[in-house]
Order: C-alpha cells, then structure tokens, then sequence
C-alpha cells in the first residue's frame, strides 16, 4: 500500500481509490476509523492502519461491521471525527444498528459511512447497491467519480455530517476503490484530538444529550428536514458538473465510474459536439433543480450508472412529477436494456449504448484482424479455474473432509461459507460446498440440518468457517446449536489470517491493527466455553486430521467443532522457508499405467502438479512449488517424497 | 515531459494471480506520475488472485484522467507474463497496430474442461501473428539465474523499456526501484538492466 500521510501538498501521488479515501480522511483530521475487511474497502483502514502512530489516530479491525459502526459512533459523540468502513455485504451486518443512528444523529464531530459497492461480484456473493440502503434509511449519499474526488468528497463528507448532523454514506465501487489514479495532495490538519461526553441530559432540550431514535416519527421528521437542507446544498456542489453542448443530442447522466467510462465513449466516438455528460457526486436527495435544468437541454437522456438503476429510477419519477411541457421526451437506461441492470459497466457497454441510440457506427478493428482472431482454436486459451495456492492449507483440509465423509458412507455433505474456502464449491475444494451464502451462514444453515432427524434425515453435515469468519459471524450459530442439541460438525478452516482480504489481524491474532499487542482470543476455549467438543487438527498431517474427522463422524451427536490449523501459506511463505523437501521420483510415476487414474493432477490440483502428456508422467512446477508435501502423502506409489528440512 | 506515441497510451499487463501483475503496473505507473503523467490503472483483484488470469489496465495521458479501463480492440501494448494469458489479452484488446512483449514462460492452469495446457510453440506462433510487432524475452529464465523467479517482473520492465514506446528512461525507474524496493535496490536494478540487454532494437 502507498504511503497516504506524506506531508507534501500540492504534490501528485498514484492511489488506489481506497487510499485517496484513507487520505481524504486524514485531510479531514480524523480520529477514529474503524472496519471488519471486504474487498473492495479493505485498504482504506488498511493504509491508515499503517500511519496510526504516526497521525494520533485510533484504527481498529473490528470483529464485525456492525461494532465497527457502533465504535465509530461513540467517537462522534465525544467529539472525534470517525469513519466506519465496509463492503456491502457488511452494510447488511451493520444495517440493524444503522436504521437507528439516523435517527440518534450524531455528536458534535463528524461521522461518515463508506461502504465499497462490488459491480460483477469480483470478490463477493452478490451485487448488491448500497445506494439504495442510503434512499430507503434517509442518508445523504456521495460518490466520487475518479480518485482525486474519491479523497477531495472523502474530506467535505466531514463537513456536511457535522453540519447536517447526521451519519454521511460515501458509496464507492471496484473501479473506483481499486483503481490507481493521480491523486493531488492537501494540507494534513495538526489537531489535538480530545474527547469527552458532554454527560447532561435534558429532555426538553430540542437536542438532548442522549442519543436515541425516539420519539421515532419526529426524529424521522428531523431527518427529513436534514435531507432537505443537504440537498439545497447539493445544488452548487463542485461535485455534479455538466460539460459539453448547450443542447445536446443526447444527454448522459452518470456517476461514479460511470462518468469515466462516459468521457472516454465520448472521446472515443469523437461526440464531443453531440453529446453532454451530467455527472453527478451527490446521489441522494437528488439535487433537483440541477437535474430539471439539464433535463431542458434535451429530449433524449441515457442513464449510465453501476449496478441497480438507482439515478434513472430517482430522475424518471422526478421527471414525472413536472408539467407536461417540462418533461423530457425519451429516458434509456437499464429499462430500455441499453445498459445491463447487472453485472459491471465496461467502456464497451456505454459505447455500445451510446452507438445504439444514434445510430452511428463503431468499428475498432479490422474485418482482416477478425478474421485472424477467428482462427484461433478455442483451446488454445483455457479456462481457468479459481483455485486454492500452491502449498494452501485448505487444500488439504478439503481432501481430509472430503475422504472423511467418503467412508463414512452416509453421503454427507459441507455448507459452505465465505472465504478462501468459498473456493470449495469449485474444483479447488473438489466440489464439495453444498450451500454458500453469507459470513457465518454454513454454521447457521447447519443448524437447520442438524435438527432434521426427527423426519428421517440421517446425512452427516459439516460447516465450514475460517478463523476471522468464526468471530465475525459463526458464535450465534455455534450457540445455537449446542443450546438445541443440533447434530453438526463445524470445521474452523483457522489459517491465522483473514487471507480474502489481505491478512489483516482479527480477534484470535497478537498484534491489533496498528500493531500493538492484543490479547488474543481462543477459538478452542470459545467452543469449549459454549459446550462443544473440540478435536484440534494439522491438515498437513492428512492421516490423523481424517481419523479425527471420522471419529467426530461415528459420534453422530451434538455440536462437535474440528479446528483445521495451519498458517495461511501467503502468511508463513513470507516469514518461513519451506517446510519440507518435496521431490518427484520420475520412475516411480508410472502415469495412466497406475490405477490411480492421476489422482494428483487429474483429482488432487494443486496448480505445482503439472501433467506432462509427452512423458506420461506427473511433473512438480519449482517456480510455484512450496513444498507443503500433502501430495507425497497422496500418491499411492510413493514417486513423491517429502523430506523434512534439517 | 516527453510527447507520448499516442495519447491515451494504451497498456495491458497479464499473467496469472501470485505473478505479480499488480506490482509491475504500479512500477510503471508511478514512474510516469512521477514524470507528471496522468496515469490510471484498472486491476482485477480479490478472489481472481487465486491462481485466475489477471490483467492490469494501464492509461496513460498527458492531458487527461483516463477510465479504468480500455475498450476491446484499442490496446497499443500488451506486456505479457505468461504465454496463454498474452494471447487472451490479444483476442480481446488486439488490433493491427499492438506491440507485444511475451515471456514464454507457461503457468498451468486448473482448467475445468481438462484439456491441458496447449502446445506452446503453437501459442506463441499465434501471439507474434496477432501482433504488429512481438518480443519474446525469457525472463523467468533469466530471473530463475539470478535467484529469483519474481525478478522476472522487474526484467520485462527492462524489456518494455528498450522497446522506446514509454516516455520512460532508465533513471526514471531506478528512482522508483529506489521508493518501492529500498531493500533490494540493486537487485531490482540489475533486473531491469538483465531486461533492456534482452530486447534488440532493429533501426
């Protein structure tokens, strides 16, 4: 990560979106940020992390985003600027807490909400728009559309919470949070940060000291009115710009990356005459007299937005309640499918829009190149398949569960869960993954399961969670389960690290995120504590982590938790040198003639096991190779052999 | 600031997740910022990391900020890690006037077809055919002598570099090298050097 607080204003900087934010935060003398990871908002805690010390800030990796945002809170009501941060998958954790902050408002210092939109599901379950949690809560919503906006909107958020007081949402997405651009640096503000609750309580006072969300319809009136005076300030934003003809052709209306694709379709197609942009930065409430006096340039306007049609939706209703004269003739957008409504824009997507509705015609090369790509055979560029690394621990956990539920012969099965190990649905995890939903839901779901006995159901199920997920989310469940005598293995896939997201530390690690010591908290004694047994195993020694399995297996009864224990391999390749010699002894392989049918490149696919067609034989990539030697212990004729390093 | 061969400079970095694509696109990336550039790079990341193709878009201007990414058919270069995955970017971002540098070096896949990886003189016949012009520098070769795969990064740089289609100089990155890698800067440099003696220039 780049270094964010460099003390250089004026200077230009490449940021990743998530690091213009970070700095726009510390542009605007936060104190507190608080996050549990997900992609793509992870680097923003995580570069302030690495500059805490050295600004006076308090950062923090919390357990969930529900706490992150609580925590967050608290500093905002003793008087310290704080940012809470999440994908928005943990906008959905946090949301319980969220619909009643709007109503609490916040302290005297500023409090703001970013949230990291997934478009294409990158690194996420689903594509959910975070926009419309803003509208249906009545937050004022921002999003940047490049990166020095990312870091300048970041800042002004500040401002517009604590003069609006309320909780401010700055949505960003993929293209935006994990994208470089040039990024100009601002001053860095030198501020005593003190806090302190101002402990009196009036109850007659118009805005008493106790932050609580009743009487609810009159605060949800506040709000109302606060979303009145943001929008009034909307109006001049330097944030919503319009650029091109007085009256254009054809209107777009854009934001977030949206806009970058816009200008580039628009240059591309050289409609710099034609067609006019309307980029917007401050989403919701919709500045309305900006967008009426862009509607009356002309008759026809294309929506080009992120995910759901939130703007087209936002505008055409708006639109609707003008006067007839008023109203713009055509709208295109997602409901027109000019733009897919799922999925992530591409510069194609919006040149393809574009092209349609004027019927112009775009050729970006030749029918003679065509023509030479069309002779290319299809297998010559292979498919390939997500997997775990070379050396990944889970790798061989899954082929512990999976030979595990394989003799045991009741045709058990795993619910899955988020991860890493979200992988073992694919071939990475052979397939095994049966549900997958949500941070914490295979134990959950395996709850339902585990009680299905009484109407016949005798399947063995096994729920998978990694070490971050156990804390985050999978505790309620264990609870659960073993307060209702529910018949399930969790299997904790604990790897020392929240691996997805960029290794950052979480309840059972020693250092927190600013790397002071932490009193680390045990996963073993947290399952003992709720009354589950507990077998600890090392997947590298596949023989005795299957026994246990088994054993766990043939009990048929209770919460039992199997802790699957080895550093992530990304982790211990950096501080570690390999653990074992591994090497492949070439006659010994005796290829398709073994009856085991290949077992370590066909089945096993750890991406360091190549096949060699041309001498029928397994062959080890040294480049990628980490030498965890679970493969020696897999091959049926001993041709691999793992050595431990003296 | 030296006058770019086209403005936007179209560049697309591919290879495999864990080859280091990311660090080779903020290498240059920060290198032409630094010359007072405007840069943007569009990048796959997160579960893609995990043994998927990558890919780093790279838009470079002198006038303007770029999007994230570059349309089908308009890449000017394509600086390839990994043989198949150079091929990939070509039949998406290819057109009549791409240069390519490729390093031969193949990264099986897990393929869920199971067909393998292809023939590889047939892939990289393929590749220079897409191409208006194409470098083949064996820099994983090269990077396995000098100790370390991961060099073979800083080495296709090197090889980019001498190629002339970067406003970029040699002191430029070794200023980079200098801010990114203050532990291992000469390692790095000699890499970069190992890398513009693998590309020869016909004039």
């Amino acid at each position: 990560m780049a270094v964010i607080d460099l003390n250089a204003p004026g200077e230009n900087r490449l940021f990743i979106g998530n690091e213009a934010i970070a700095r726009g935060a510390l542009e605007a003398g936060i104190g507190w940020a608080s996050a549990y990871p997900g992609t793509p908002s992870s680097e923003v805690i995580g570069s302030l992390a690495e500059v805490a010390k050295e600004q006076k800030i308090y950062v923090e990796w919390s357990v969930n985003e529900k706490v992150a945002l609580e925590a967050a809170a608290a500093a905002s009501y003793a008087g310290i600027r704080a940012l809470a941060a999440m994908k928005m998958a943990g906008l959905n954790v946090a949301q319980d807490f969220l619909a009643s902050l709007v109503l609490t408002g916040i302290g005297k210092k500023g409090l703001v909400l970013m949230v990291g939109d997934d478009p294409e599901a990158h690194s996420s379950s689903e594509e959910m728009d975070s926009r419309g949690i803003a509208r249906v809560f009545d937050i004022p919503l921002l999003e940047p559309g490049d990166f020095q906006e990312a870091k300048d909107m970041m800042k002004w958020a500040f401002e517009l919470s604590e003069e609006l007081g309320t909780v401010v949402m700055l949505r960003s997405v993929t293209r935006i949070a994990h994208a470089r651009g040039n990024v100009r640096l601002g001053d860095l503000p030198q501020i005593e940060q003190r806090a302190i609750f101002e402990n009196v309580y009036n109850p007659m006072s118009p805005s008493p000291t106790a932050y609580m969300p009743v009487p609810s319809p009159l605060r949800h009136a506040f709000q109302h009115l606060k979303l009145d005076k943001a929008r009034s300030k909307y109006e001049g934003s330097p944030f919503n710009r319009y650029s091109g003809p007085e009256k254009p052709d054809l209107l777009l209306i854009t934001c977030g990356s949206g806009w970058l694709y816009s200008q580039d379709a628009v240059s591309t197609l050289g409609l710099e005459k034609r067609v006019g942009i309307l980029k917007l930065g401050t989403l919701w409430p919709l500045p309305e007299k900006l967008v009426q006096s862009c509607l009356q340039k002309t008759n026809r306007v294309l929506f080009i937005e992120e995910i759901d049609p939130f703007l087209e939706g936002a505008i055409m209703e708006f639109s609707s309640s003008l006067s007839p004269e008023r109203r713009t003739g055509i709208f295109y957008g997602k409901h027109t499918r000019h733009i897919n409504s799922f999925g992530e824009l591409t510069p194609d997507s919006v040149i393809n829009a574009i092209v349609s509705i004027l019927d112009i015609k775009y050729e970006p090369i030749t029918a003679e190149y065509i023509n030479k790509l069309e002779s290319i055979p299809k297998n010559f560029v292979i498919e390939r398949m997500l997997t775990f690394c070379p050396g990944c621990p889970h790798r061989a956990s899954y082929w512990a569960m999976k030979t595990a539920l394989r003799m045991d012969g009741r045709d058990g099965f795993i619910t899955g869960d988020i991860g890493c190990y979200s992988m073992g649905l694919g071939p990475a995890g052979f397939f095994q993954n049966r549900t997958q939903h949500s941070m914490g839901g295979g134990a959950g779901v395996a709850n339902g399961f585990g009680q299905l006995w009484r109407f016949g159901f005798n399947q063995p199920v096994m729920a998978v969670c990694g070490d971050s997920t156990f804390f985050h989310a999978a505790i309620p469940a264990l609870i659960n389960g073993v307060h209702n005598k529910a018949n399930f293995i969790l299997v904790v896939l604990d790897n020392s690290a929240t691996a997805m997201t960029g290794f950052q530390p979480h309840p059972a690690s020693d250092l927190t995120a600013m790397g002071e010591d932490a009193t680390p908290v045990s996963i073993e004694v947290v399952c003992e504590a709720i009354g589950a047994q507990v077998e600890i195993c090392d997947p590298f020694d596949l023989k005795s982590t299957i026994y246990k399995l088994l054993k766990l297996l043939e009990q048929n009864n209770g919460v039992r938790v199997a802790i699957m224990r080895r550093t992530c391999e990304l982790v211990r390749g950096r501080r570690e040198a390999h653990p074992f010699k591994v090497r492949l002894i070439a006659e010994k392989c005796i290829g398709e003639e073994c009856g085991c049918n290949r077992l370590c490149t066909r089945v096993f696919r750890c991406p360091a096991l190549v096949w060699d067609p041309a001498k029928g034989k397994t062959m080890i990539d040294e480049v990628i190779c980490t030498e965890c030697g679970v493969c020696a212990d897999i091959c049926p004729e001993g041709a691999i052999v793992k050595e431990t390093v003296i | 600031m030296k006058q770019l061969i086209k403005d936007p400079l179209n560049i697309i970095v591919s290879g495999v997740g864990g080859q280091g694509n990311v660090m080779v696109s903020l290498v240059i990336g920060n290198a032409l910022v630094n010359e007072g550039y405007f840069v943007t790079i569009g990048e796959t990341y997160g579960a893609s990391q995990r043994g998927g193709s990558v890919m780093s878009h790279v838009k470079i201007s002198a006038v303007k900020q770029y999007g994230p990414l570059i349309a089908k058919g308009q890449a000017d270069i394509i600086l390839g890690m990994e043989p198949v995955e150079t091929l990939r970017m070509l039949k998406q971002f290819g057109n009549d006037s791409v240069k390519t540098i490729v390093n031969p070096r193949p990264i099986h896949a897990i393929d869920l077809a199971g067909t393998g990886y292809p023939d590889l003189s047939n892939v990289l016949e393929k590749v220079a055919g897409l191409s208006f012009k194409c470098y083949t520098v064996n820099a994983t070769e090269e990077a396995q002598k000098m100790g370390n795969p991961i060099l073979a990064n800083m080495i296709l740089i090197g090889a980019l570099l001498k190629t002339g289609l970067l406003p970029l100089d040699e002191t430029s990155l070794e200023k980079v090298i200098r801010e990114m890698f203050p532990g291992a800067v000469e390692l790095n440099t000699s890499a970069l050097k190992r890398g513009m003696e693998l590309v020869q220039i016909e004039n």
